[in-house]
């Protein structure tokens, strides 16, 4: 675990909170920093490959060649 | 969308032209170490995004989380330390921040940055990531003989080590694509070792009739001796998807990366590897990546509870067996029949009947596959 004093405070509604808490619980994760760093780390992670047009198209083509496509 | 990378982005460490050449170059003044067939699949593997999110062999602050606390020091779930082994004489001379040439069979295939050389308990680490120091476990015989240090940095691949099954190896990258291209939203991926028995067939088409598509993923490389050879196990599953499952519904590669026979913790990796390949879904099986009763057939599934930030969903599939009475293969959560219906598809029994060319009944495994099997004229590694 990172320790405290590598965390920062962020505000959310207390609504929020409660239902986040919740899913928390249900998740099996040990506490609600726990699941709110994993979603938060989740959402600002990429979500593809960074791949260029041309370097995609040479995966195609071996895919095709492998009889994959 | 089909899983992200673990750790957030998939790495990719293979060095393109002009750069490479100059590397090539620089790397004939370098320290030259060569490296053994499981540390080359091990650096291809990083290279190519298997292993994302590590860049190079672990340092020792992430070798000592991921023993005492299965997570890297940023936190994201590891449980079994990617290591590079060396003896202190072959690297006499190296310093921290040096570069060094990683070489596999006379060719170097990798430049590492050398930022830090420490000393490793071995026994801790049979203990902590084999749950024994028993010699009879083939993790611990491997362990106990690798060299007396270790050396972490990031590395960057020059070549890839020669693959025989290069028409059917793809990597991260490729099966992204390909899973895109096949509109798959979920894939479930199968991690095997074994040729597939109507029990493995079973598990697959439970877990494929809820998601889109199948990744089915074997290991080659370094098994321990009366484990399947990699041609056999390549030849059984062409056999088995040819003729028993849609095409359209499965995809067929293989990996290079060594069994450790760690169990739960191997699972875990297992299940991380398999999200790299964009996985969404994984196969936990029973006693899975388990070796000679050194783990409860079950222990693998407890584990993933105290990784619920994975970001790969396990699928737990119990042991399938056939029912005369239920008159298929089943599993016990569906299966209302006493023992005395239940005949139970052992790997022993059936490698046993291989071994010595007797017949293997249909229920046990397809008789195309065994056909397959029977045409090696050994199946097994010595």
């Amino acid at each position: 675990m990172s320790s405290l004093s590598e965390k920062v405070a962020v505000y959310i509604s207390r609504d929020l909170y409660e239902k986040l808490r919740k899913l928390a619980e249900e998740g099996g994760f040990s506490d609600i920093n726990e699941f709110v760093e994993f979603v938060l780390r989740e959402v600002a992670s990429a979500s593809e490959v960074d791949m260029s047009k041309e370097d995609e198209e040479k995966v195609k083509e071996r895919l095709r060649a492998l009889g994959y496509i | 969308m089909v899983s992200k990378p673990h750790g957030g982005r998939l790495v990719d460490r293979v060095v393109g032209e002009p750069r490479r050449a100059r590397l090539l170059k620089e790397a004939k003044e370098m320290v030259s170490l060569a490296v053994s067939d499981g540390i080359a699949a091990d650096i291809a593997n990083i290279a190519h995004g298997v292993y994302s999110p590590l860049e190079g062999f672990l340092t020792q602050e992430d070798y000592v989380r991921v023993l005492d606390d299965m997570r890297l020091s940023n936190d994201v779930p590891w449980t079994i330390p990617i290591v590079v082994d060396v003896d202190p004489e072959e690297i006499a001379g190296v310093r921290e921040g040096d570069e060094v040439a990683l070489e596999y069979r006379g060719e170097t295939i990798a430049i590492m940055k050398v930022e830090e050389i420490y000393g490793w308990d071995k026994k801790e680490f049979c203990q902590k990531v084999f749950k024994t120091v028993d010699a009879r476990h083939p993790g611990v015989v491997k362990t106990m003989n690798r060299k007396e240090l270790l050396m972490g940095g990031p590395i960057e691949l020059l070549k890839d080590p020669p693959e025989p099954f290069e028409n059917v190896r793809l990597w991260p990258k490729e099966t992204r694509v390909l899973f895109r291209e096949r509109g798959w939203r979920t894939v479930v991926g199968f991690q095997t070792r074994n040729v597939p028995h109507r029990g493995h067939e079973y598990v697959q088409k439970a877990a494929l009739t809820f998601a889109d598509g199948l990744f089915i993923n074997p290991l080659v490389g370094w098994k321990k001796p009366g484990d399947f050879r990699d041609e056999v196990i390549v030849a059984a599953y062409r056999a088995l998807i040819d003729n028993y499952f849609p095409k359209e519904s499965v995809v067929f590669a293989v990996l290079r990366m060594e069994m450790r026979y760690a169990g739960p913790r191997e699972a875990i990796h297992h299940a991380i590897v398999r999200k790299n390949f964009g996985c969404t879904h994984f196969i936990v099986g029973r006693d899975h990546a388990g070796v000679g009763g050194f783990y409860g057939p079950y222990e693998a599934w407890d584990i993933f509870r105290e990784f619920p930030d994975l970001g790969i969903q396990p699928m737990f599939i119990r042991e399938a067996f056939y029912c005369e009475k239920c008159g298929g293969i089943v599993n016990e959560k569906i299966c209302p029949h006493g023992d005395e219906f239940r005949k139970r598809i052992s790997g022993t029994k059936l490698r046993e009947l291989i071994r010595n060319r007797r017949e293997v009944p249909q229920w046990m495994m397809r008789p195309e596959v065994v056909k397959v099997v029977l045409s090696f004229e050994n199946p097994f590694v010595e």
